[in-house]
């Protein structure tokens, strides 16, 4: 990676951050939608019983994904509204920046929100998740990266076609279904009674994220022509 | 605000469909490093889609764009220092002014970003507003916001879309004069106008397209201003 690179795409990481710490309206539309999905669903299951283990992380993935679909239709579109891509596109020395900061401020976005929701998972639903801290982490990241890489790569495509606002989750949801399987599989035996990791999925994620990562690198710059 | 190494853009043929659409047809022209012309034409005309193409921010359907040296040689590898205002701001609405522009310049790699900006704030007549959100501008201070954000990295070349746009007269006076100095230091100028104006009276060339075509292209003082009499027609 170039210092060119690296230096713009910190740049523009910054401007993501600071654009959303102040209107915070990213965060706020995904917080609210898995909250009210958590506890829609709590009405539905005896918190005490195994069914919360079983369908538990099914359900927290799938409010995950909707809730990501949320947060990245907006990330190209504001880029549009003022033409500031093309500003974008005009400073710096390689475009692969712009989609890499999108890219690492959706991750960022989208752990933060699941971070901030775990605790009322595991009240809402009674499971313990601090004893496997570490290792949700672990899967949150990794299920995190392949949503918002993918996403960032759709937002981009659709942000510039008809019909946008229907296109990106009609392209992202079926694209990312190996992904919310094998995070909800992971997540699963993690909320067992006797937690257990289970590697092959882990595996499966870390090659699907460098797989859409490499993609992103090779063909990212003609995502963001006009 | 001198470009150190003037360019130059030679346009090849080019041509631009969108769809079945023709917004350029076989468009050839050689810009000299240094010129100063002003595009005119109706709505719809093609000189929105000239200047894109020559900021790289649109491939042309078929042709060929240079960027060229003083003597005429084509430049290889980087592209020219571009500076381009477009119809929109380019600039976010939810930074201020400052940020704006300092953003900008560290992507463009100036060492002293903040030095830059307040620099250029204050030429633009922005600095008492630099930590106001540029939402809350007008639209005049928006394209001023927007001109100094094109002037950051010292233009080569500067490609200028109806950069009058919502200025005042005293915003056009001093447009006009920031023009004329960045002209007579070498800077390439290359911007769409509708009618005569204290900007238009800068330019050293007229180009004039039609449905796509370029249809005139003249030095002549007199010609010019048929030129521009035809375009805001």
């Amino acid at each position: 990676m170039g210092l060119g690179l690296l230096s713009n795409t910190l740049v523009l990481l910054g401007k993501e951050l600071r654009t959303e710490l102040r209107s915070r309206e990213l965060l706020t539309t995904t917080v609210i939608f898995i909250l009210l999905v958590m506890v829609l669903f709590s009405f539905t299951f005896d918190p005490s019983s195994s069914d919360a283990r079983r369908f538990g992380a099914g359900l927290l993935w799938l409010a995950f994904l909707f809730a990501a679909s949320l947060m990245l239709q907006p990330c190209f579109l504001r880029e549009q509204t003022n033409d500031t891509l093309s500003a974008l596109r005009l400073a710096v020395s390689d475009p692969f920046a712009i989609l890499l900061a999108k890219l690492a401020a959706n991750t960022l976005f989208l752990l933060a929100t699941e971070l901030l929701m775990l605790p009322v998972f595991a009240v809402l639903y009674n499971v313990p998740v601090f004893p496997v801290f570490g290792q949700l982490l672990l899967v949150f990241f990794l299920g995190s990266l392949g949503v918002s890489v993918a996403g960032t790569a759709l937002s981009a495509i659709s942000a510039q076609a008809r019909m946008r606002e229907l296109l990106l989750p009609l392209l992202l949801l079926p694209l990312l279904t190996p992904v919310l399987v094998a995070s909800t599989q992971v997540t699963a035996g993690l909320l067992d009674v006797q937690p257990f990791v289970q590697w092959k999925g882990v595996g499966f994620l870390a090659v699907f994220d460098l797989v859409f990562l490499t993609a992103l690198w090779l063909f990212g710059e003609y995502l963001l022509e006009e | 605000m001198t470009p150190t190494d003037p360019a130059g853009i030679r346009f090849t043929h080019i041509e631009k469909r969108y769809g079945g659409l023709f917004a350029l047809r076989r468009v050839s022209l050689e810009i000299a490093a240094g010129e100063c012309v002003a595009l005119a034409g109706r709505n719809g005309s093609g000189k929105t889609t000239l200047l894109r193409i020559a900021a790289q921010l649109v491939r042309p359907s078929s042709g060929d764009v240079r960027f060229t040296r003083a003597n005429g040689q084509s430049i290889d590898g980087a592209r020219p220092r571009t500076g381009y205002v477009a119809h929109a701001t380019m600039v976010y609405d939810d930074l201020t002014a400052e940020e704006n522009l300092v953003l900008f310049a560290r992507l463009q790699g100036s060492a002293a970003p903040a030095a830059l900006a307040e620099r250029l704030l204050s030429e633009v007549g922005l600095r008492e507003r630099r930590a106001s959100l540029v939402r809350t501008f007008s639209r005049g201070m928006r394209q001023r916001v927007a001109i100094a954000r094109a002037l950051l990295q010292q233009p080569q070349i500067l490609l200028l879309d109806e950069p009058g746009t919502g200025l005042d007269a005293e915003g056009l006076l001093w447009l006009a004069g920031t023009l004329r100095e960045l002209r007579d230091a070498g800077c390439t100028v290359l911007m769409s106008l509708h009618g005569e104006s204290e900007i238009s009276a800068l330019a050293t060339r007229g180009v004039r397209l039609d449905a796509g075509s370029l249809v005139a292209d003249t030095r002549d003082g007199a010609e010019l201003h048929a030129i521009f009499a035809l375009a805001g027609a």
